[in-house]
């Protein structure tokens, strides 16, 4: 496999949301406005990256049996890391995205990232590979975001993009049962389109 | 007293884990498939919840707060949480093989449920005292189990409908969630 097919997988092939059916916590619960969806994005592509960078560099010398709490210290680090970068530099996101930076900690895409990729290949692929799937992560965020804030609150990244004279936004989309059931339309969408072709 | 009580109502009803806070899914659309295994992933989740949630809210009071490292406290009960669930699983293993079948093989799926760590954090965040987190970490658990076990009612109906081809797994089990979702919206504004 070329390295570019390592990046370019994770974006829509193996999308990790939307085609492996991981991370649906923050997938969920950030996606009422398409700027938090990019925040939360950013976040999880930075942890990504560091942290299959790390393993990578450090896998070999980590006995068998004690792997998993290895990787979810290295994971904890960087999620502290970013933690710390958001609440200095973007006290709005910090306050928006709340308690679900640490729980960036326990989504299973990174640790599955860790487990299958990075602990099996050198440091450049699992670069890519983690740079791919925090891509794809945010592209998944970005698209249910963007359902969300349209129809729910009549925008689109703050831009008032319905014009229409006397429109009330469709409440039910900002609230969660309507994360739950954008996610449910859009994976239904994709499986369609795969059984099409 | 009125304030254990609303927290008690806020954890299983009005902030229920699953369809309000969105946390610890995994289980919610892997393991709920029928409803003696969400039972016993319910029981598992009180347990481990309610163990850590405690252990954490001393350390991060007897530790953390003291020597002023409060920025180490996603390591330190991330790490905690790993090591109880595999030191419950020993233990349970060891006095009773009874609730080792029925808990052991849903042990080590709770180590990587978010609900585990959010309930824990979210009892440090809020300010709650020794009483408001046990109340916390169990009337979450509570809900949890509680949507839990309705999803797994559900699907057992689901399995005999006609369901359209891409709709089938996981979608319909976030489309039921967004329906049974709507209905604890109803509970929204019974407590502060």
């Amino acid at each position: 496999m070329t390295l570019w097919q390592e990046f370019s997988k994770g974006i829509v092939r193996e999308n990790p949301v939307l085609k492996i059916l991981l991370g649906f916590c923050p997938t969920l619960a950030v996606t009422t406005l398409v700027i938090n969806a990019l925040g939360m994005g950013a976040a999880t592509t930075f942890v990504l990256v560091s942290s299959n960078l790390a393993i990578a560099l450090v896998a070999r010398f980590i006995p068998e049996n004690v792997r998993i709490p290895c990787y979810i210290v290295i994971i904890a680090t960087f999620v502290t890391v970013v933690e710390l970068l958001i609440q200095a530099f973007s006290p709005a996101l910090n306050a928006a995205l709340g308690i679900y930076i640490p729980l960036i900690v326990v989504n299973c895409i990174i640790l599955g990232r860790a487990e299958a990729f990075a602990s099996k290949n050198p440091v450049l692929p699992s670069i890519l590979d983690g740079l791919g799937m925090g891509l794809g992560f945010t592209f998944a965020l970005v698209i249910l975001a963007s359902i969300r804030e349209i129809f729910g609150n009549g925008t689109w990244l703050g831009f008032n993009v319905i014009g229409i004279e006397g429109f009330s936004p469709i409440l039910f989309f900002a609230l969660p049962p309507g994360a739950f059931l954008g996610l449910g339309l859009l994976i239904a969408l994709v499986s369609a389109y795969q059984r099409k072709r | 007293m009125n304030d254990i009580l609303a927290i008690i109502i806020g954890g299983i009803f009005v902030n229920n884990v699953i369809f309000i806070k969105f946390m610890g899914l995994c289980p919610y659309i892997g393991v709920a498939k029928r409803i003696d295994t969400a039972v016993g992933m319910s029981l598992g989740v009180l347990f481990v919840i309610t163990l850590a949630s405690t252990i954490t809210f001393f350390i991060n009071y007897a530790v953390l707060v003291p020597f002023n490292i409060e920025f180490m406290r996603t390591v330190t009960f991330i790490l905690v949480i790993a090591a109880l669930v595999q030191m419950v699983e020993l233990v349970v293993r060891k006095l009773s093989s009874t609730l080792y079948n029925a808990l052991g093989i849903y042990l080590p799926l709770i180590t990587t449920n978010c609900a585990v760590l959010g309930v824990a954090l979210l009892a440090i965040k809020n300010d709650y005292n020794f009483w408001q987190m046990l109340a916390y970490a169990v009337s979450s658990s509570l809900g949890f189990g509680l949507a839990l076990i309705i999803f797994a009612g559900i699907r057992t109906k689901l399995d005999s409908a006609d369901i359209p081809l891409p709709f089938r797994g996981v979608p319909i089990a976030l489309i039921v969630a967004s329906i049974l979702a709507m209905a604890f919206m109803g509970f929204s504004n019974m407590v502060k």
